[in-house]
């Protein structure tokens, strides 16, 4: 019992790396803001550009779409790691990984706002129509906002799982929480800055996984 | 520069050469597929009928572990298992550890899918079951499960696909899947080309499914498309 608490519940240890961990907590957070920000204006444009645009511009978001739904994550973020190099783009890990899941963010967040597109009553398009709407005005005032409240519930659900991807930058060497965790184990060979990031993650999703809860059971009250 | 470019990211050659040992992380990532995606809905469908269970202690421990590891990224699920296990004496073969993290979280996920699809069913449907003199555990099994199992298959299939996905990370842990046997075949030839052929062998089996999943979703009707048209 004391050994299970000397390794993994070092609370010296814990106690001295916390600025570390926090430095690491800091950048999951910048990540993972700069990811929903870009990914959700990213997956409006798509939006926009799949329902105006022409058949050459709709089919080129339906490719974006589905190929950043069907390459994992990881791989985006090595492939674009190791491959922007020699297309002379020096651009951070840092970077490389806020672009990849951000493009995978605008991917599913595209798909969720199609979704909500799709469950527009189609009465409300003739009704548009008769009233002389053109393709802009009709998307903007009419639907946009509702496609919104309806793909609500899966961007949120895909907001939560790409922070998650933020974990995925330690294998590229970001100094998020997790590869701040995994090199300080490395150096003092303990697990405690293990369970320190496993709290610090609890931390962050904990709170984001109980309000999808709510949101869940407010939906289902009106329902 | 266009050839310099063709060089770097799409040699024949130095794809052709690295082949063998992408097949052979293929092999690998395909046994972990073959063994999560059961996995993880037998542990979903427990989870899940736990969680709509009327018994709150049942109730309880569903959602409780349900929510427990949706409240962390897989890869920081794989690192504990793989490097904190160790120091309480439980040494896993790292296979195994992998495929029991990856099994963990898709189970969650498929808990969730589940739980929701379990509580849809009107609740007629298990008062008149148990009118009918059927035990709890036949109205789950002859009843509500059969109904609730027809809409989730593209849920399913959904999550399936994310959790194959998902197994790209134990090219983290030193596991050698095929994104890790890239990024050795990277090393070798000093060039992005295996990395290259890697995604496009991900793409090909990935887009398919992705295909498969969209089939289920919902698209624009005729209305939206004369609107969009009709300028």
């Amino acid at each position: 019992m004391e050994q299970i608490a000397h390794y993994y519940f070092n609370l010296e240890l814990m106690r001295q790396s916390l600025p570390l961990m926090l430095e690491g907590l800091g950048v999951t957070v910048s990540i993972s803001a700069l990811v929903i920000a870009f990914g959700i204006a990213a997956a409006y444009g798509l939006t926009i550009a799949r329902a105006v645009g022409g058949r050459v511009l709709a089919a080129t978001v339906v490719a974006f779409i589905d190929v950043f739904r069907a390459l994992p994550a990881l791989v985006v973020i090595v492939v674009l790691y190791f491959s922007l190099p020699y297309v002379d783009l020096p651009i951070s890990p840092f970077w490389t990984t806020v672009l990849a899941l951000s493009c995978i963010m605008a991917a599913y967040g595209g798909e969720a706002l199609w979704t909500g597109v799709a469950a527009v009553p189609s009465g409300q398009f003739d009704a548009a129509r008769s009233l002389g709407l053109r393709r802009w005005p009709l998307m903007r005032h009419v639907v946009l906002p509702q496609a919104t409240r309806l793909a609500l519930p899966m961007m949120t659900n895909r907001a939560i799982a790409v922070t998650k991807g933020t974990a995925l930058g330690s294998v590229i060497a970001v100094p998020e929480l997790m590869s701040q965790g995994l090199s300080i184990q490395s150096i003092t060979g303990s697990p405690s800055l293990l369970t320190l990031a496993t709290v610090l993650y609890l931390g962050i999703f904990a709170p984001m996984v109980a309000l999808s809860r709510v949101i869940e059971r407010r939906l289902e009250v009106k329902a | 520069m266009i050839s310099e470019l063709r060089d770097a990211f799409l040699d024949v050659e130095a794809m052709i050469v690295t082949f063998p040992l992408l097949w052979q992380g293929l092999l690998f990532s395909a046994r972990v597929w073959i063994l999560i995606v059961p996995l993880g809905i037998l542990l979903g469908l427990v989870l899940g009928i736990n969680a709509a269970s009327p018994s709150w202690p049942a109730r309880i421990a569903g959602l409780g572990v349900i929510d427990f590891f949706r409240c962390f990224p897989p890869l920081v699920l794989l690192i504990v298992v793989v490097y904190a296990l160790p120091f309480l004496g439980v040494r896993l073969d790292p296979f195994v550890s992998a495929v029991l993290a990856l099994a963990l979280t898709g189970g969650a996920y498929f808990g969730e899918i589940f739980r929701g699809a379990i509580r849809s069913v009107p609740r007629g449907q298990w008062e008149g079951a148990a009118a009918l003199g059927l035990r709890r555990q036949q109205v789950l099994r002859l009843v509500v499960l059969p109904q609730a199992l027809r809409q989730v298959v593209g849920p399913v299939l959904g999550n399936s696909l994310e959790l194959m996905k998902a197994t790209a990370i134990c090219s983290a842990v030193a596991l050698p899947d095929l994104l890790r046997n890239a990024q050795t075949a990277q090393g070798i030839v000093f060039k992005p080309a295996p990395l290259v052929l890697a995604a496009a062998i991900y793409l090909a089996i990935f887009l398919p499914i992705v295909w498969l999943v969209s089939r289920y979703e919902p698209k624009p009707g005729r209305a939206f498309e004369a609107a969009r048209r009709g300028d």
